[in-house]
């Protein structure tokens, strides 16, 4: 209990840290630092929602890619139906397109979480390394589909050219857009630990402790999985809607196999199943790319180094160092 | 994503700026690695030798590697103008990430001089008072091949092109004027390095020729393999398909192939020939296409600099760029409505070289070629 | 399509499916041996492939630089296996994905560094530059075809290292039970070491066979290792014989998606969109096979335990 009290503060401390920075980037009127740190926020939002799978669900899902880059062609294609005055479907009802932020969200959730829906069922089937390699290969099904399909872009990807927008709210302000991304990244935060501690959380804990302990309390683990994964799905999904609409751009890339690496390596570095975690790791890489980038050509090098000096030595990740020893592993 | 990952901090400061006024900055996007970088490098290495041989100080010229992607396009152009505050972005190749960066660019308010991509939507609709292209509009050289194809009497040519913006312009531009009736026609996916199975299909099919649009390592693929099937039909293409450094690569089996070219290193006028052999000095080798396109852009914006500040006087500046008063390479140049440049097109020849093959140029194609898509351009 | 054309795309799927062998091999070996999930096995594969230009260029011979890819990505493998890999036997598969994607990284952006951000091109021998006829009038080159007769030597030399020698029946009995290996006084850490440099040697063969075809360029080895992932799900995880009859389905599937599909819907749709879409469907189209396999038989074709 106490390891989980150090956890909520460190957490605290981090989303303290990261408002700081951007009120601050914003008095001293830098947008481009206001939108860093947006972009921290959302890659956090989308690497929480890899956690609830891979941190405290113990599914190792190397396509959380797919559901990143579904929300944000969810963003991209209502915003592209709406721009260009064609709906959606006109059959078997009328579906516009939408520039609404509101609409664009859960239609992201509901696209990525019923994507979720559909690989978990297929691969929750198999476990270990099997899980690993096909959900990698169900994100680069998506990936591919993406790059040769041209309706929407194809290999060229989907520019928004008008951000989705929230009535009452300039979303061109780079430090409103920050706002709302983090809402979403603490609200997403909050309901983690809300779920965590409600039975739910504790039968996904004790699938992956234990599945022959949940048998035998009657629960079967499949659907408590599933549900996980398909929630992580959704987060995932939710936040890439974000990140369309921060960069004015969705493409296939948002859909790659290095996208998932980098997500899992978030919930990594910051330490995994630790609910600040991701947030740790993603303001790390953020800082890195931006700041080492600027220092030395070779900053993918040095990342990879830095990657797996961590992961073959310290293994609660940066959480690890602040709050505390590792939870699992 | 992914901001910057490799060649991320490639900063090179060309002169900078003194004590005085605060020098003008032009940031340039283009691509340094992978399959397509030498034309990243040659678009480069022509502005450079531009500013150089103009010896301004108050010119500011920041390069950074977009790895042919579009969302690392994007983001380093917000990075361009929000943190470095750059007047004049330039440099990409690619259309798909022309498509990516240009509209939200040119609404910040900066200048988009483009020195190679194209794409149709950037010449019609989508055109923008910023926006100048100082290359060709994507279909240019392809609907001057279909003319020159079609004027040699050449009846059913298998087509092929990547599946992205440009891939669809040229072939789209080729059917303009060859007309639509051709010998087989397929799109390949960007990037591609094995044309096994387009190879096989043009052999089963009744083709008479082949025309392609393959730029970069894709082409040095394409031809390898297809000269290595066996396959004898003519091969045709668009410059872009035959550059001097495709033909290096791939050698004497590219010898007796026609491409269609705005511009030749043998093109007879007086500013040509100085850029060629300073190029040459500068860099020890034969400019390229996209060397020209970069050296014309660079100097398009240095006649544009001496009327006006792009920053505090950007009408001017707009209308200094608009009237093209520098010597192009390529002979005379003047921009259409929308834009984008009226030139001549040329064919050139692939002939043995010293070592390698060569371009020798070997007619005209087009006169005062214009893109369709101009009429669409309400500015 | 004509039977000549059929022949064609018939041989390029199985050159593609004999490469992806060769790439899946060491993958599922390593995994079936030692328990480990290897993201940084096509690394090696590109490994293989900038070793064969960057010898083929230094010494002129392309023989010398194709064994010299072959063992140069073998000895980065024992390399990696004993400074990094060796650490992550007993860790979770969570633990060698990172380490082994962080590898990956390390890798490409040190061939960058190393060779420059250009591909390096590297050309066929000259006694392999031409086609060969083929019956039905078609011709097919003829470095692809020593591809597919190579590949399938080097198929039939891992299967008779496997089945014949000693090495080999330490492998099997490291498949079916790695402590009894290790109570039988075999030297464990050899064996490893030498099982991921055989691994890592025969991708770097398939990579510096394929650099004569294509281009060597810092990323080639990403699409390979997905292919391979899907080759082994389809196959078995563990199974070498299972990599085989996956990688053939995968190149063959793949080859006949890619020629047959656009031109299938070029009867429904114009040309363009029929491009388009049949070009979106073929590039799908073994991950619906994977998926079939995986609802069918979710342990694959050849399940390795069992």
């Amino acid at each position: 209990m106490a390891e989980d009290a150090r956890d909520t503060r460190a957490t605290l401390a981090l989303l303290a840290a990261l408002a700081a920075a951007a009120a601050g980037a914003h008095a001293l009127g830098e947008p481009f630092y206001v939108n860093m740190a947006a972009r921290v926020a959302i890659l956090a939002m989308a690497a929480a929602g890899l956690n609830l799978a891979l941190g405290f669900g113990g599914m190792v899902s190397f396509g959380h890619a797919a559901f990143f880059g579904l929300g944000g062609y969810a963003a991209g294609v209502a915003a592209w139906h709406a721009a260009n005055q064609i709906p959606l479907a006109s059959w078997p009802v009328l579906v516009p397109g939408t520039d609404r932020m509101i609409v664009v969200w859960a239609a992201a959730a509901a696209t990525g979480g019923l994507a979720a829906l559909l690989i978990g069922a297929l691969s929750l089937r198999t476990s270990g390394v099997q899980f690993i390699m096909i959900t990698l290969a169900f994100a680069q099904m998506f990936y591919y589909f993406a790059i040769s399909w041209p309706a929407y872009g194809g290999e060229d990807g989907l520019p928004i050219y008008l951000r989705n927008g929230i009535e009452g709210l300039d979303v061109y302000d780079p430090f409103t857009f920050f706002a709302i991304c983090f809402v979403w990244l603490a609200a997403t935060l909050a309901g983690t630990a809300r779920i965590m501690r409600a039975r739910f959380g504790a039968a996904l804990t004790m699938a992956r402790l234990s599945e022959a302990r949940l048998a035998s309390a009657g629960v079967d683990p499949f659907p408590v999985r599933l549900t996980a994964f398909a929630l992580s799905g959704a987060v995932t999904a939710v936040a890439g809607a974000l990140n369309a609409d921060l960069n004015g751009f969705v493409g296939p890339s948002a859909l790659s196999w290095k996208m998932s690496g980098e997500l899992m390596a978030f919930v990594i570095l910051g330490g995994v199943g630790r609910l600040g975690g991701p947030v740790a790791g993603a303001a790390a890489f953020v800082l890195l790319e931006h700041f080492l980038g600027a220092a030395t050509e070779r900053w993918v090098l040095v990342f990879g180094a830095l990657l797996l000096g961590v992961t073959l030595f310290a293994r609660g990740g940066l959480l690890g160092l602040l709050a505390g020893r590792a939870r699992h592993g | 994503m992914k901001k910057r990952i490799l060649g991320a901090a490639l900063a090179a400061i060309v002169a900078a700026g003194g004590a005085a006024a605060d020098p003008t900055r032009i940031g340039m996007i283009t691509t340094l690695s992978g399959g397509g970088a030498h034309l990243g490098v040659d678009v480069r290495d022509g502005f450079q030798l531009a500013l150089e041989q103009a010896g301004r100080k108050d010119v500011e010229l920041i390069v950074r590697d977009d790895a042919r992607k579009p969302d690392m396009a994007k983001s380093l152009a917000d990075e361009m103008i929000q943190k470095d505050k750059v007047a004049i972005l330039t440099g990409i190749i690619w259309s798909n990430l022309a498509m990516a960066v240009v509209p939200s660019a040119v609404r910040q308010g900066v200048f988009y001089i483009s020195p190679n991509a194209g794409p149709s939507a950037l010449a019609g609709r989508g055109c923008h008072r910023n926006y100048f292209n100082v290359a060709w509009q994507n279909d240019d050289l392809h609907a001057a091949m279909g003319a020159y194809m079609k004027a040699q009497g050449f009846k059913r040519p298998f087509i092929l092109a990547p599946n992205y913006p440009a891939g669809t312009d040229a072939l789209t531009g080729f059917k303009s004027t060859f007309g639509a009736d051709v010998g087989g026609e397929l799109y390949t996916k960007l990037g591609q390095t094995d044309y096994a199975a387009e190879i096989a299909r043009i052999r089963a099919s009744d083709a008479d020729s082949v025309f392609f649009f393959l730029p970069g390592g894709m082409g040095i693929a394409f031809l390898k393999q297809y000269a290595g099937a066996g396959m004898t039909l003519p091969v045709f293409g668009p410059a872009f398909s035959f550059d001097e450094v495709i033909l290096g690569a791939v050698g004497d089996a590219a010898i007796g192939a026609r491409n269609t070219s705005q511009w030749a290193y043998d093109l007879d006028n007086a500013a040509n020939r100085a850029f060629v052999e300073a190029f040459r000095k500068t860099h020890g080798r034969t400019p390229t296409l996209y060397a020209s396109q970069g050296y014309d852009a660079a100097r398009l914006i240095l006649s544009a600099l001496d009327a006006a500040d792009p920053v505090k006087e950007p009408d001017a500046f707009r209308e200094a760029l608009r009237a093209a008063r520098f010597e192009s390479v390529r002979g005379k140049f003047r921009f259409g409505p929308n834009h984008h440049p009226i030139q001549d097109i040329y064919v050139r020849e692939v002939v043995p070289g010293d070592g390698k093959p060569t371009n020798r140029l070997i007619g005209v194609a087009m006169r005062d070629r214009q893109d369709a898509y101009a009429a669409q351009c309400r500015m | 399509m004509s039977a000549a054309l059929a022949l064609e795309q018939a041989l390029n799927g199985v050159q593609l499916g004999v490469m992806l062998f060769l790439a899946a091999a060491g993958l599922t070996l390593i995994f079936g041996v030692m328990g480990l999930i290897n993201l940084a096995h096509g690394a090696l594969f590109m490994t293989g492939a900038y070793a064969c230009a960057f010898l083929t260029r230094e010494t002129g011979s392309f023989w010398l630089g194709l064994a010299g890819g072959a063992l140069a990505a073998a000895a980065a493998g024992a390399a990696v296996e004993l400074l990094v890999v060796r650490r992550l036997y007993g860790r979770d598969h969570l633990d060698q994905v990172l380490a082994t994607f962080a590898l990956a990284l390390i890798f490409s952006d040190a061939a960058r560094w190393i060779f420059g951000p250009q591909p390096l091109w590297l050309d066929p021998p000259a006694a392999l530059s031409g086609a060969v006829p083929l019956p039905g009038g078609g011709a097919y080159p003829a470095y692809r075809l020593a591809i597919i007769v190579a590949g399938l030597a080097a198929a039939a030399g891992l299967h008779a290292l496997i089945a014949r020698t000693r090495l080999g029946m330490r492998i099997r009995a490291g498949e079916s039970d790695r402590e009894m290996v290790a109570a039988l006084g075999v030297n464990v850490a050899l064996l490893y070491t030498a099982v991921f440099a055989l691994g890592a040697g025969l991708a770097g063969f398939a990579g510096a066979m394929v650099g004569a075809l294509r281009s060597v360029q810092a990323d080639m080895g990403e699409p390979v290792l997905i292919l391979a992932f899907v080759v082994i799900v389809i196959g078995g995880v563990g199974s070498v014989k299972g990599a085989f009859a996956g990688a053939m389905l995968v190149g063959v599937t793949d080859t006949m998606g890619r020629a047959l599909l656009p031109a299938l819907f070029a009867r429904i749709w114009d040309p363009a969109t029929a491009a388009g879409a049949g070009a979106a469907v073929a590039s799908m189209l073994i991950y619906m096979l994977m998926a079939a396999v995986l609802v069918l038989r979710p342990k694959g074709l050849f399940p390795a335990d069992g």
